[in-house]
């Protein structure tokens, strides 16, 4: 599996959000992609994804430019989660999760036992076997959050993409998906990338930080080495201590009161 | 819900049409005995009561049948797309297409025959619908422009229209009766000619089954599994334009029903749209039919479009109260 940008230039109208950014994703690793808001991070995961298309530059999976592969092949090596993605009233968990069994059908291929296996593998490995045929809607956030990520799974990628995947959950919710990612990471050895906000969990829960700023890649590299005082007085203009997370070892970031 | 409980309620709904058709056939503003339609049935001839089943109520029942598979149908397929649960068949632009296309073919061409007007209606709305793809431009594989597009062109279209019709007497004479939507004076010539648009119609509206059903987590979703939305939105609008156009050009404009019976539809057989078409557009039909069937029965007479009109409104008025089935 491999998945890079290389030069990438994005605008919306006139305005450019990224800028000739090459980005290259590590295989086997959970990649966390940071900065402030309107950076240009969910736009690259977006482009990362081809649910936008580049003005310039290209993105390569496998080798083979995205935007000349057919769409449904793309899926079934790369699976994608758009931010805050809201299911049709009264849906059940297992009717949402077996939508991912798409890209492996066709009107020659019906929905069969192996897509019965596949959605009862994703459902059991986010821990909603028994809520299957709740509906999605009566969920708590955190549990609606691991049905679309079930969803995904059901796609059978090695490679997912999540689009700010704990917004609008609580801190307990948050933990509860970002412990299922690392599970998908550490058990069945997926590839992932995610934009997330919120830089403590970042640093926990990626191997690999990408820091973006005004459209381009700031820094890189493992969550100790990125997250440092002046690195984040420069990307976010946010004076902050980095001490070590007490748990983990790595790095907390823990901002300055206003004017001290 | 189990499929069992789907097949259950689409062989109901298919039993439910014939017996609305039969009915349609045996009851009318001229009494006639359930023994005479059965005769003139059969056997044809001349005769008063002949004339009037194979003349007036086979002519009826038959554009109510149509009409009604395809408004059903086409109300579906404009909600799965536009993820809008108040969204009509006529949205983009379809309805007023097919009236203005009447309208200049009355004025212009002097065309005043129904069955001549029905290649005109079926024109102006395939007209009305690439104008709005035009309008909408880039946009086609989001419904917000779509839509956008769909209300300017027909609130455009819908301006000529009263400006022809009100300047020329003998067309509003003509359009007025054309205009309210009715299944009565309609020869079987009419429905004949629309058949294969509906049916093409309905086709394709099946064959679009799935992509709505992932449109229905989103249009970014939907290309995350491999949708090829643009593709798909093309296919969906083909449905719309060939049954409401079709539609449109055999009664003329009926509200309400492709608004409310797609969410009849949902509340029976749930969300998957490989069955929310069929029965919508079943539904469709039995509706269609029995409100023509009660409007003979008032006094005058009721055109079928007011019919509809009066009972879809307050149908649609606890649908939406309900929220919970109204979220797509």
């Amino acid at each position: 599996m491999s998945l890079a940008a290389e030069h990438l230039t994005v605008s919306y109208g006139e305005r450019a959000v990224l800028h000739d950014l090459d980005l290259s994703i590590v295989d086997n690793q959970v990649t966390a992609v940071v900065g402030p808001n309107g950076c240009g991070k969910s736009t690259l995961l977006r482009t990362l994804g081809r649910l936008l298309r580049p003005d310039h530059g290209r993105v390569v999976l496998d080798g083979r430019r995205i935007d000349h592969t057919p769409t449904r092949q793309v899926a079934r090596r790369l699976g994608l989660l758009p931010q805050t993605p809201t299911a049709p009233g009264g849906m059940t968990v297992r009717d949402l999760v077996a939508r991912g069994r798409n890209p492996h059908l066709s009107w020659l291929r019906q929905f069969g036992s192996e897509d019965a296996a596949a959605v009862a593998h994703a459902l059991d490995a986010v821990g909603l076997t028994d809520s299957a045929d709740r509906a999605v809607d009566e969920l708590s956030g955190g549990q609606r959050q691991r049905a679309w990520i079930a969803m995904v799974l059901a796609q059978q990628t090695d490679l997912l993409l999540l689009d700010e995947p704990t917004t609008y959950l609580d801190l307990a919710h948050q933990i509860e998906v970002l412990d299922l990612v690392a599970a998908l990471h550490a058990e069945h050895g997926r590839t992932v990338v995610m934009v997330l906000h919120d830089l403590n969990l970042a640093a926990r829960y990626a191997g690999h930080l990408v820091l973006v700023r005004d459209g381009r890649i700031h820094h890189q590299g493992p969550p100790a080495e990125v997250l440092t005082p002046q690195r984040i007085e420069e990307v976010f203009g946010l004076r902050a201590t980095v001490l070590a997370d007490p748990h983990t070892g790595g790095p907390l970031v823990v901002p300055r009161p206003t004017g001290s | 819900m189990g499929s069992g409980r789907r097949w259950t309620v689409l062989a109901v709904l298919v039993g439910a049409l014939v017996v609305l058709a039969a009915v349609s056939l045996a009851v009318g503003s001229a009494y006639l005995a359930p023994d005479v339609v059965w005769h003139a049935l059969r056997t044809g001839g001349g005769g008063d009561a002949a004339t009037i089943v194979r003349g007036v109520r086979i002519p009826r029942t038959a554009a109510g049948l149509v009409v009604g598979l395809a408004l059903g149908a086409a109300g579906a397929v404009m909600q799965g797309h536009t993820r809008n649960p108040l969204a009509d068949p006529g949205l983009f632009g379809v309805t007023a297409g097919a009236c203005l296309a009447v309208v200049l073919a009355m004025v212009v061409l002097g065309v005043r025959d129904p069955a001549g007007q029905v290649w005109y209606a079926l024109a102006g709305s395939a007209l009305a619908t690439a104008l709005v793809l035009a309008v909408a431009g880039r946009g086609t594989g989001n419904p917000v422009p779509l839509a956008l597009a769909g209300v300017a062109v027909s609130a455009l279209l819908a301006t000529v229209t009263s400006f022809l019709v009100l300047s020329d007497q003998p067309t509003l004479d003509t359009y007025r009766r054309w205009v309210v939507g009715s299944l009565a004076g309609r020869d079987l010539s009419v429905t004949l000619r629309v058949a294969p648009f509906v049916a093409a119609g309905l086709v394709l509206a099946l064959l679009d089954a799935r992509s709505m059903d992932l449109l229905g987590l989103g249009t970014d979703t939907a290309r995350g599994l491999g949708q090829r939305s643009a593709l798909s939105r093309c296919a969906g609008l083909a449905a719309v334009t060939l049954l409401t156009g079709a539609a449109t050009a055999a009664a003329g404009p009926i509200g309400f029903l492709g608004l409310v019976v797609p969410h009849l539809a949902r509340r029976l057989v749930g969300i998957p749209y490989r069955w929310v078409v069929p029965v919508s557009a079943l539904l469709g039909a039995c509706l269609l039919v029995a409100a023509d069937v009660a409007g003979r029965l008032v006094p005058g007479e009721l055109q079928v479009g007011v019919g509809v009109a009066i009972v879809g409104a307050p149908v649609f008025v606890t649908v939406v109260r309900r929220r919970r089935t109204v979220a797509l």
